[in-house]
């Protein structure tokens, strides 16, 4: 069985990283091979390192504020060049009213603060079942 | 701080008291084997007159305002005057700002204390391709003068202490305050306020960095040094632990951390022909309040010795107003939760106990809303009111260092204290903290406590209540949470194109230049940067100069 890799990027000018490396390390530890892009990433690197590193799914941490608007240009790029197959979940302070939009846009799941690592890491490989099986593997 | 008679009487007392306990704790035992904190010190099951059998009390505690200042840094504090409440705030445009500042000053805040939108602390016009989206959104925006102007429209300046958030454009965002004052007849002599300043954290825990650490280091001096001669009230940078702490540090990291930062910049500025006996006064720090009371208290009364004895011992000031440690704090944004946010009301009453315990000289109490959002007035206004009533209704505000003496308290503060003199230690054997964030050895050491911690509370070792224990089915809805006006963004670009077509592009041209060059020339940038801003240059035209000459930073990712 191959190794899944994961890109997670925080998009923005946000510095809070704290969760994104957290988020990446326990996903690391869960078995995943893990890129963290590092800080201040424009939507337009983060799609070309996910198709440069051929990643099997994009996690987006934002703190502030942004999610809706970085979200969104981040998925219609990713349109553009092709690579909407690959999933993506958002994570950060992500207000309640706002995460109906996420998923409607085409994020597969937005994790707040205070969720469990074993729940990511656990949604993160169900999403990625999820994908195996609607593109009949690779 | 006990006769060896009395030591020794009551260490029999205590031998036979330990041996009931033993019979006692095999029918009763304890809820844990051990009780640790965060910082991996060990909690005792009862503190005793043994644990302070070393304590010196004029070497270690001293009065209330003398060396070491353990017990604070005047000597009526807050019988004097309460510690000065003022809460964090600015979203939108200045305008909206300005309405909440006034608000906040009428409720009996006071002190201003102002956030800035991320476009503003990286040194982007509201109008570059990187602004998109974040025009406006974690703080207020800021373009030119002008805005600034707005901001403090109706606030006069020579009266309120202000303190700002802004860090890698420090020196341009202090040339729009100085320049503002002056428009409304202050003299800049006067004015009393902070501002953050403090770069290296920003490449450790914060990542609002624009220039390598070298340049940065230089600006900063730069800015003591002016200031120093011409803003001798003002608090030229605010050397802070607090996001070392949200980064994920320990309360003994956080104060090890912030005291090698300090020790890099005293050590820069002296370089440069200095005094630490003048500069030092206009030192400030900002300090994190987080749940463990105890050791939270602890930490603060720690802070004042380590420092007052750096200063002395390590730089040999004899002036005792460059000892003292004096310090704002935040509680902790990082322990609020988004599950049950009503708790969180409780988390910060707890929180801004401590740091008033502890000896702080301002305080931002947080809003229970804000794990989910900017925070709505009616929060904003629960939380000040938490200091109110610690203030006016609590009593602990009517004697001086309350819990001085307390076997627990002391003994933690010596244990915080040798703790972290060990690391600093470790950092002075690495070549200091700007070698030791270059090669990525801080930044390391803080995601790998942010990482146990986050682990500990996964297996339940620590709790956090309504997370992981104590949960309810149903989600809290809050009923409003603060929404950002997304016209915010259309509005301040217009304002400044509107700028620059009105302005003397001439006089903005000149100021640029002069700008830079005396950047190349290793001359004081901050006059320039001030002459800039007063002709209307923008943030984002000052910083590109800036750009040019310094260059800018690029991170290494460490995990």
């Amino acid at each position: 069985m191959r190794i899944f890799r994961i890109l997670i990027a925080k998009p923005g000018l946000d510095g809070h990283d704290r969760g994104a490396k957290v988020v990446a390390h326990a996903l690391r530890d869960a078995g995943f091979e893990v890129i963290y892009t590092g800080l201040r990433q424009t939507p337009d690197q983060i799609v070309r390192t996910a198709l440069q590193e051929d990643v099997d799914l994009i996690g987006l941490s934002i703190l502030s504020g942004a999610h809706l608007q970085l979200s969104r240009k981040v998925i219609e790029l990713m349109k553009k060049e092709g690579i909407d197959h690959i999933p993506v979940f958002v994570g950060g302070i992500i207000p309640p009213d706002d995460v109906p939009q996420l998923l409607q846009m085409g994020v597969k799941r937005v994790f707040g603060p205070g969720t469990a690592l074993s729940k990511i890491v656990e949604e993160v490989k169900t999403i990625l079942h999820e994908g195996v099986a609607s593109t009949g593997g690779s | 701080m006990y006769d060896k008679e009395f030591l020794k009487e009551f260490s029999q007392k205590l031998k036979a008291w330990e041996e009931q306990l033993q019979s006692e704790l095999k029918k009763f035992p304890e809820r844990q084997e051990r009780f640790d904190t965060r910082s991996a010190i060990e909690v005792k099951r009862v503190y005793t007159p043994i644990d302070l059998q070393n304590v010196d009390y004029f070497d270690d505690l001293g009065l209330p305002g003398e060396y070491p200042f353990t017990r604070g840094v005047q000597r009526t504090m807050y019988r004097g005057r309460f510690w000065t409440m003022r809460q964090y705030a600015g979203f939108g445009t200045a305008e909206e700002t300005n309405k909440r500042f006034k608000y906040l000053l009428q409720q009996g805040q006071t002190g201003l204390s102002v956030a800035f939108d991320l476009p503003t602390q990286m040194g982007y016009d509201s109008d570059h391709p990187l602004a998109q989206g974040e025009v406006g959104r974690v703080g207020v925006a800021v373009d030119s003068l002008r805005d600034i102007e707005v901001l403090f429209d109706g606030i006069p300046l020579k009266d309120v202490s202000t303190s700002m958030t802004i860090n890698s454009t420090a020196a341009i965002l202090l040339g729009m305050y100085a320049v503002t004052a002056q428009k409304q007849g202050a003299q800049i002599s006067d004015l009393r306020g902070t501002i953050q300043n403090d770069v290296l954290k920003e490449y450790i825990a914060r990542g609002t960095y624009i220039f390598p650490p070298q340049p940065s280091m230089k600006i900063i001096t730069d800015i003591f040094e002016f200031c120093s001669k011409n803003m001798p009230k003002w608090n030229t940078i605010s050397i802070s632990g607090y996001h070392i702490r949200e980064a994920g540090a320990n309360a003994v990291q956080e104060l090890a951390f912030t005291f090698c930062d300090g020790i890099a910049y005293v050590e820069a500025a002296v370089k440069s022909g200095l005094d630490p006996n003048v500069f030092g006064k206009q030192l400030s720090f900002f300090f994190a309040a987080h749940n463990n009371f105890l050791e939270e208290i602890a930490k603060f009364r720690a802070a004042r010795r380590i420092w007052a004895k750096i200063m002395k011992e390590r730089f040999k000031v004899t002036n005792p107003e460059a000892l003292k440690l004096r310090f704002h704090t935040q509680t902790g944004g990082s322990t609020l939760t988004a599950q049950q946010p009503l708790n969180n009301i409780v988390r910060v009453a707890l929180q801004a106990l401590a740091a008033v315990l502890g000896g702080t000289q301002s305080l931002h109490t947080n809003s229970f809303d804000e794990a989910l959002g900017l925070p709505t007035e009616e929060s904003v206004q629960v939380a000040l009111r938490t200091q109110q009533i610690i203030a006016y209704e609590s009593g602990v505000a009517d004697t001086v260092d309350p819990l001085a003496g307390s076997f627990a308290i002391e003994a933690l503060t010596n244990e915080i204290e040798d703790k972290v003199w060990k690391y600093i230690e470790k950092v002075d054997s690495l070549g200091g903290m700007v070698r030791a964030i270059e090669t990525g050895y801080v930044q390391k050491e803080i995601h790998n406590s942010a990482y146990e911690q986050q682990l500990a509370i996964e297996n339940k070792e620590q709790i956090v209540v309504g997370v992981n224990a104590f949960q309810t089915d149903q989600e809290t809805q809050l009923k409003s949470i603060l929404k950002v006006d997304p016209s915010v963004e259309e509005r301040q670009i217009a304002a400044l194109s509107k700028l620059r077509k009105e302005r003397d592009n001439n006089a903005v041209r000149e100021s640029l230049k002069d700008l830079k060059q005396a950047a190349e020339n290793g001359k004081n940038i901050v006059p320039y940067v001030f002459n800039a801003v007063s002709v209307y240059a923008t943030l984002g035209e000052i910083t590109d100069t800036l750009r040019d000459v310094f260059g800018e930073y690029t991170e290494s990712t460490i995990l």
